[in-house]
């Protein structure tokens, strides 16, 4: 296996809507943050991959229209995935493993505001027999919620510290949407949302974009003090049918988990893609995390949740505090589908 | 494929080969800030293009980002109303939506100082008259109907000029646009100039800028 590292990150801040703008004009600032950040252009990147869904803006073929953000002319070695963009990093890995580049520019965006978001992603469902119920994002998750809770394995109480943390968290956090400081009583003295899930359960809707460099070897060594080495990454995927899946644990991150190698070392720090508080609890069992590993200290999806974008940034915001010393080794998590069905792995760790 | 034993009760039962399932969705779409700034010319019968400094491509319409250099155009610079035809295409199918006469025609038009052409309606000529280096100007609305779209502008007719016999396929010479060959030559590094540094490209095929 080659090293490959995360040499730079750079993320839009997380809004409700950013109207004034259109999808290139938002994600533009993050690509030129991102190669400005490591003195390269265009011309000193091998591959670019990034991850986003039409479906969002209601734009037919939004995602070629952005690709004139990085200049690809002459033309360029370019791939892009109707995915989260930590799926978009994931081929930029592959590619860069075999060994004919050395660079790649991985970015993602997504412009949530113009639709109804939860009706939108209903049409991620099974077309014959789940889509036409119109079943939205998080009526789905609350169904999640409503089978842990009855499962014994986690408490209402155990969601609302997820959510104190998390919004307090992200107090720290400049990209951040939502932030405050309030107590999990507060939070459980609240309205349903849609029962068992309050509206702090729930992250927000966002607009917004993010990029990152991936260096290998030597080129990130000669880049940064302290690259942030992708020691493990995998993903897997479970079944269509919610029905089919014990929706209170997630198997495809244990594999994952276990395939990344996440229990090979301390976890100090965990950046968890956890689009709704209980899904936090879910994932920490699924990777295996004790007390000693901080999750979130970005505030996690429930301070910003760009969709496509919100696990990219779980890597990026993990590498920047590896690369700062903050940290020496943590996992990043993205999630993508509803109730968790897919979800993607990845070590990042810093030298000594 | 194996046997599929249906129980009894749907034994003879037709078989669904198909199933609707319509699905709307609503959004509320907005220009962004090129495309506003292009409009907001249009209203004033100004037809605005943008580059992203003053000796790069001029794009109309511009749509955020300047996909040789990557990067923003805030310079504004308003172009000719009057351009040549580089393509254009005979439509001889109603459209649904369209309340166009047919047959009619649909052009591309290089707008005097723009390096995009811009695609929109020929007419006041018959179809089968419209040529590539045609000479052509657009045709406004009345002024009581101008507004923030591209359809202030009716459509383009002759202006009975000479044709422009040197018309250049957008990406010609130049190469840009998309992957145009020049004289049978493909456009490899030789004969596409990277914008940005300079290099590749020859003098015949875009040495030059």
């Amino acid at each position: 296996m080659r090293d490959i590292a995360v040499i730079s990150f750079a993320q839009t801040p997380a809004r409700r809507s950013v109207p004034e703008l259109n999808e290139v004009e938002m994600l533009m600032p993050a690509v030129h943050d991102a190669l400005t950040q490591v003195d390269m252009t265009i011309d000193d990147i091998g591959f670019t991959c990034s991850g986003s869904t039409d479906y969002l803006a209601g734009t037919a073929f939004s995602f070629v229209s952005t690709l004139d953000a990085v200049g690809p002319w002459p033309p360029i070695q370019e791939s892009h995935v109707e995915m989260d963009g930590a799926w978009a990093l994931y081929e930029a890995w592959v590619k860069l493993q075999l060994g004919e580049i050395d660079t790649a520019l991985v970015y993602a965006y997504a412009k949530s505001s113009p639709g109804d978001l939860p009706m939108v992603l209903t049409r991620q469902l099974d077309p014959i027999t789940v889509g036409p119920l119109w079943a939205d994002s998080v009526s789905l998750a609350a169904l999640q919620a409503r089978a842990l809770l009855d499962s014994g394995k986690a408490t209402e109480a155990d969601m609302a510290e997820v959510v104190a943390r998390s919004r307090k968290d992200a107090l720290g956090n400049p990209n951040a949407q939502l932030a405050w400081d309030r107590s999990a009583d507060d939070h459980l003295a609240t309205e349903y949302h849609i029962a068992p899930l309050r509206k702090g359960d729930c992250a927000p809707i966002t607009d917004g974009a993010a990029a990152i460099v991936l260096a290998a070897g030597d080129v990130a060594r000669s880049k940064v003090k302290r690259p942030a080495w992708i020691r493990g990454i995998d993903h897997r995927v479970e079944p269509i049918h919610l029905g089919l899946r014990d929706l209170t644990v997630s198997e495809s991150t244990k594999i994952a988990a276990g395939k990344a190698g996440v229990a090979d070392g301390k976890v100090d720090i965990a950046e968890l893609h956890a689009p709704f508080s209980h899904q936090e609890l879910i994932l920490k069992e699924a990777l295996g995390l004790g007390d000693d590993t901080t999750i979130n200290p970005s505030g996690g999806a429930l301070a910003a949740n760009a969709m496509m974008t919100a696990g990219l940034i779980r890597i990026g915001e993990l590498a920047t505090r590896i690369s700062n010393g903050e940290a020496d080794r943590g996992v990043a998590h993205a999630t993508s589908g509803p109730c968790l069905q897919q979800n993607l792995v990845t070590v990042l760790e810093g030298e000594a | 494929m194996p046997e599929i034993q249906l129980p009894a009760s749907l034994q003879g039962v037709e078989a669904v080969r198909s199933v609707r399932t319509p699905a709307q969705l609503d959004y509320t779409f907005t220009a962004g800030d090129a495309t506003t700034r292009f409009l907001k010319g249009i209203t004033q019968k100004k037809i605005i293009g943008q580059q992203a400094n003053p000796n790069s491509r001029v794009y109309v319409p511009a749509r955020g980002a300047d996909p040789e250099l990557g990067a923003a155009t805030p310079i504004e610079v308003e172009v000719a109303q009057v351009g040549t035809v580089t393509s254009f295409c005979v439509v001889n199918l109603q459209f649904y939506g369209s309340g166009m006469e047919i047959p009619y025609t649909s052009a591309l038009i290089m707008l005097d100082g723009a390096d995009l052409s811009i695609m929109h309606l020929i007419q006041e000529i018959p179809a089968d008259q419209v040529r590539i280096g045609m000479r052509v100007e657009a045709v406004w609305r009345d002024d009581a109907d101008i507004e923030p779209t591209l359809e202030s502008i009716k459509w383009f007719r002759p202006t009975g000029e000479p044709d422009d016999v040197n018309v250049r396929i957008p990406g010609e010479i130049r190469g840009t646009g998309l992957g145009s060959w020049v004289d049978g030559v493909a456009p490899t590094e030789l004969t596409v100039r990277n914008p940005r540094t300079g290099e590749g490209g020859t003098a015949e095929f875009g040495g030059e800028n």
